[in-house]
C-alpha cells in the first residue's frame, strides 16, 4: 500500500523544539507533568525566599576581619570571629611559637593521605612509609629533640587532636577488630562467647558511656600511684568502641568468602593460620576497604563527643572561644566554619569510599 | 557456615594413638579455650581488686543503697511528677522517660522526614532529586554533637527573649524560651474522645482482618483502610459533638519574664530533637532509596500487565517487597538515635545519661552510674534485636 515515491523523497524531520536543547532538558526535568511543574515552582519560590536572605547575610553585609567592635554594628555575618582566633580554633593551647609544629604534621598527614588514595601505591612499602610518617608526626608534636621544646599530651588541642583521636582510633582498632572478627567466627565456643558478648556489649551502649568510663573510672581500675593521661584514656575507650563496629566489617567480608575457598586451603594441607593468613584475610579484607572507610569516617565525626569529657578537640576550643565575652552571640558563624571543615573531610572520605565499592567492585 | 579447619584432613587418615597431643586439634582447641577464659578471669580479678583497693581508701560506698537517698536537685523537664525532695531512683526514672521521650518521638518524626526525602531523592523531578541529595550529603557528613550545638545557639541567640517573641500563628509563641503553643483547656470530653479513638481502630483492625479474609475466600474487595480511617476521625468527632463541643483554648500569656498556661517545648529538647531528627533522616532517606530501587522493574510491569492501578502498584507491590529491605537497617537507624540522644547532656537536656551523670557527680558511686548507663541502653538494644529477630522470621515465611 505504501507509495514508493514518497518513500524514497522522505526528509529528515528536525526533533520538536521542545525535546532538545535547554528547553528540552527544562520539558523533560522539571515540566515533564502538571504535577512536577507545580513542585519546581514551589520550591523555586521557596528558594527565593531563603537563598538571597542568607547570601547578602553572609557575603554582603558581613564583614571577614575586624575588631569584635566592628561587629556588634552589622546586621551580616561577623565571619572575624574565625580569622581572629584561628590560631587558638585549630591548635588550642599549643605554645604559641611553636604551633608550626602542629601545623606540619597535619600537612604531612594530609599528604601521607593523599599518597595512599591511589591503589597503585598500595604495597608492603606503604604500611612502613606511615609508621615513619607516624613517627615523625608524633616526635613533631611532642619535641624534646632538634631543640624543639617538649609539649606534654595534655596541651595537645584542636584539630591535631581531632586528627590523632580518629586515626589511631582507626590504626589500633584494626588489628583488635579483625581478631574479634576471628573469634566470632571460631569453632571454639569459649572464645566465640567471649568475642560476641564484647562485641554486642559494645555496640549495645551509646559512644558516651565509654569515655565516661574511661575519664572516671579507669583510674578506679588501675594500681594507686599509676595515672592514665586523660587523653590516652579517651583514646583507649575510642579504640575499644572502634574494633567492636571494625569486627563486624569483617565479619561480613568473612561470611562472603565461599566455601571452596576454605575448602582449597584445606587440600593444601594449610593449617588454621596459613589458611587465615594466606587465602582468607587477604580476599575478605580486600572487600570489607569501602565499609572500613566508611568506619573511620564515624570515628572522625565520633571525635567530636569528647568535648563532653571536656577534652579540647576542634568544637571544644571553638566553644571556648565563643565563651569569651568579646565574640558571644556568634555562634552561628563559628559553628558554620567548623561544619564546613567536618563536612570538607567527610566528604572527601564518603566520596572515596564510594569510589572505591566501584573499583574493587570487580566481580568474582 | 561450621567448619573444622583441620580436622577434615586429619580425621580421614588418622590412626588410633597416632597424633602427638600438640597436634591433636581437638585437644589444642580445649586448651587454648581455658587458657583464654583463665585470662580473662586474672585480667577481671586485677582489675576488681585494684578497684576495691580504690574505693576502700577513697572510702566510696558500693551498692545501689544511694538509690533510696534524697537527690535534692531539680531537673528542668520530666514527664512525671517530681522535685528534688524525690530519690535518686525518682531522678533517674525521670531521666530514663525523657529519653524515651525524645526517642519516640525523634524516631516518628525521622521516619516521615526520612521517607519523604528518600522518595524525593527518586523523584523525576530534577531539583527535587538534587535538594534531596544535597540535604542527605550535607547532614551524613557533619557531626551530630556539631548540628546539636547549632540549633541550640540559634535557639537562645537569634531568638528573642519571651517580651519580644515571635507570634507567627495565633496562639503560637517562638523566643529563647522555647515553642510556646496553646492547647485544648482540659475537659473531661477529651478522655472520652481517647476511648472513641481507640474504639475507632480497634474496629478498623477487625474490619481489615474480615475484609482480607473475605477477599482470600470470594475475592471480593472491601475498602477497609478508607472506612477505617474515615471512622477514627467520625467518631472521636462525634463524641466531642455529643460532649457539647467544647472549645476553650488554654493560652499561653505573658506573666513578668515568661509565659504562663499553654503547652512549652523547651529549647533544649527542641535543639536536640531537631538534631536528631535531621541527622538520622538522611541515614533513613538512603535507606529508603535503596529499598524502593531493590524492587526490580519486572515487578512494576508485571502489577501494571495485570491491571493494577498505579496506587495499587505502589501499595501491593513495591512496598511489600521494599519494607523487607527496609525495616532491618531501619531499626538500626532507630537504635542509633536513642543511642545519639545521649548527647542531650552537651545541650543540657535532662536524658538518662545527664541525670546518672549528676548522681555520679553527687554520690561518687561512679562504677554503679555507668553500669545503670550501660544496662538501660543494652535494654534497648537487645528488645530492638528480639524485634528483629521476630521480624525476620515473619518475612521469611512470606518468602517461597
Amino acid at each position: 500500500m505504501s507509495d514508493p515515491s514518497r518513500a524514497s523523497s522522505r526528509e529528515y524531520l528536525k526533533p520538536p523544539l521542545t525535546e532538545v536543547g535547554v528547553l528540552g532538558w527544562l520539558h523533560g526535568n522539571l515540566f515533564n507533568t502538571w504535577y512536577n511543574a507545580l513542585l519546581t515552582v514551589v520550591i523555586l519560590l521557596l528558594l527565593w525566599q531563603l537563598v538571597p536572605p542568607f547570601f547578602s547575610w553572609a557575603f554582603i553585609d558581613s564583614v571577614w576581619n575586624s575588631p569584635a567592635e566592628a561587629c556588634r554594628d552589622i546586621d551580616g555575618a561577623c565571619w572575624s570571629i574565625i580569622p581572629r582566633n584561628i590560631s587558638f580554633i585549630l591548635f588550642g593551647f599549643f605554645p604559641d611559637g611553636e604551633q608550626w609544629r602542629p601545623g606540619l604534621a597535619i600537612g604531612l598527614l594530609l599528604g601521607l593521605v593523599f599518597y595512599s588514595k591511589d591503589s597503585r601505591h598500595w604495597k608492603k612499602s606503604l604500611g612502613g612509609i606511615w609508621l615513619v610518617g607516624l613517627l615523625v608526626m608524633a616526635t613533631l608534636m611532642y619535641g624534646g629533640i632538634f631543640g624543639m621544646p617538649v609539649v606534654e599530651t595534655a596541651r595537645w588541642s584542636g584539630l591535631p587532636l581531632t586528627f590523632m583521636l580518629a586515626l589511631f582510633g582507626m590504626v589500633a582498632a584494626y588489628p583488635l577488630g579483625v581478631l574479634l572478627a576471628l573469634g566470632r567466627r571460631s569453632n571454639m565456643p569459649a572464645i566465640k562467647t567471649l568475642c560476641v558478648i564484647y562485641i554486642e556489649m559494645i555496640r549495645g551502649v551509646p559512644l558516651i558511656s565509654l569515655l565516661f568510663m574511661s575519664s572516671i573510672l579507669f583510674p578506679l581500675f588501675l594500681p594507686e600511684g599509676i595515672t592514665i593521661d586523660k587523653v590516652l584514656r579517651a583514646q583507649v575507650a575510642i579504640i575499644m568502641f572502634t574494633a567492636a563496629y571494625i569486627a563486624e566489617v569483617v565479619r561480613g567480608g568473612l561470611q562472603a568468602m565461599p566455601r571452596g575457598q576454605f575448602e582449597a586451603a584445606d587440600s593444601l594441607g594449610l593449617n588454621y593460620n596459613q589458611t587465615m593468613r594466606l587465602v582468607i584475610l587477604p580476599q575478605a579484607l580486600k572487600i570489607v576497604i569501602p565499609p572500613s572507610v566508611g568506619i573511620l569516617l564515624s570515628a572522625f565525626k565520633d571525635t567530636s563527643l569528647v568535648v563532653i569529657i571536656a577534652l579540647y578537640d576542634v568544637l571544644k576550643t571553638t566553644k571556648v572561644t565563643l565563651s569569651n565575652p568579646k565574640w558571644t552571640g556568634y555562634s552561628t558563624e563559628a559553628y558554620i566554619f567548623l561544619a564546613v571543615l567536618y563536612f570538607v573531610c567527610c566528604y572527601a572520605m564518603s566520596s572515596y569510599s564510594r569510589k572505591l565499592e566501584r573499583t574493587l567492585h570487580t566481580g568474582r | 557456615m561450621k567448619r573444622d579447619p583441620s580436622s577434615t584432613t586429619t580425621d580421614a587418615n588418622r590412626l588410633p594413638g597416632a597424633v602427638p597431643f600438640r597436634h591433636d586439634p581437638d585437644k589444642r582447641a580445649v586448651v587454648f579455650q581455658i587458657a583464654a577464659l583463665l585470662l580473662v578471669a586474672l585480667v577481671s580479678y586485677y582489675l576488681f581488686a585494684n578497684t576495691q583497693a580504690n574505693l576502700e581508701r577513697q572510702s566510696i560506698a558500693t551498692g545501689f543503697g544511694f538509690l533510696d537517698k534524697e537527690a535534692g536537685f531539680e531537673i528542668g523537664e520530666s514527664v512525671i511528677d517530681y522535685s528534688a525532695a524525690d530519690s535518686y531512683a525518682a531522678a533517674l526514672l525521670v531521666g530514663a522517660l525523657n529519653t524515651i521521650k525524645v526517642s519516640f518521638i525523634g524516631i516518628v518524626f525521622t521516619i516521615i522526614i526520612g521517607t519523604l526525602v528518600g522518595i524525593a531523592r527518586l523523584s523525576s523531578n530534577w531539583l527535587m532529586a538534587k535538594l534531596a541529595a544535597a540535604y542527605i550529603e550535607l547532614m551524613q557528613n557533619i557531626p551530630v554533637l556539631l548540628q546539636l550545638f547549632f540549633w541550640y545557639a540559634i535557639f537562645y541567640e537569634s531568638f528573642p527573649a519571651p517580651r519580644q517573641a515571635l507570634n507567627p500563628f495565633d496562639g503560637v509563641f517562638l523566643c529563647n524560651r522555647g515553642l510556646i503553643f496553646a492547647v485544648p483547656a482540659a475537659h473531661p470530653a477529651h478522655a472520652a474522645m481517647g476511648w472513641a479513638l481507640l474504639a475507632a481502630l480497634t474496629i478498623g483492625w477487625g474490619l481489615h482482618r474480615w475484609s482480607s479474609r473475605r477477599q482470600a475466600r470470594t475475592g471480593q474487595i472491601f475498602p477497609a483502610i478508607r472506612v477505617s480511617m474515615l471512622l477514627c476521625i467520625l467518631l472521636p468527632l462525634l463524641t466531642w459533638l455529643l460532649a457539647g463541643a467544647p472549645t476553650a483554648m488554654d493560652l499561653p500569656e505573658l506573666r513578668g519574664f515568661n509565659f504562663r498556661g499553654g503547652v512549652t517545648v523547651s529549647p533544649e529538647f527542641s535543639a536536640l530533637l531537631l538534631g536528631l531528627v535531621f541527622y538520622t533522616a538522611a541515614f533513613v532517606a538512603e535507606i529508603v532509596r535503596a529499598g524502593i530501587q531493590s524492587v526490580g522493574r519486572g515487578q512494576v510491569e508485571a502489577a501494571m500487565a495485570v491491571g493494577l492501578r498505579p496506587g495499587q502498584v505502589l501499595h501491593l507491590v513495591i512496598f511489600p517487597q521494599a519494607l523487607r529491605v527496609i525495616i532491618p537497617p531501619l531499626t538500626s537507624q532507630m537504635l542509633n538515635l536513642t543511642k545519639n540522644s545521649s548527647l542531650a547532656i552537651a545541650i543540657g537536656y535532662a536524658d538518662f545519661v545527664a541525670v546518672t551523670n549528676t548522681t555520679i557527680n553527687q554520690t561518687g558511686q561512679a562504677i554503679e552510674g555507668v553500669a545503670l548507663i550501660m544496662v538501660v541502653y543494652l535494654f534497648f538494644s537487645l528488645s530492638t534485636s528480639v524485634f528483629m529477630n521476630w521480624y525476620n522470621k515473619r518475612m521469611a515465611l512470606v518468602e517461597r
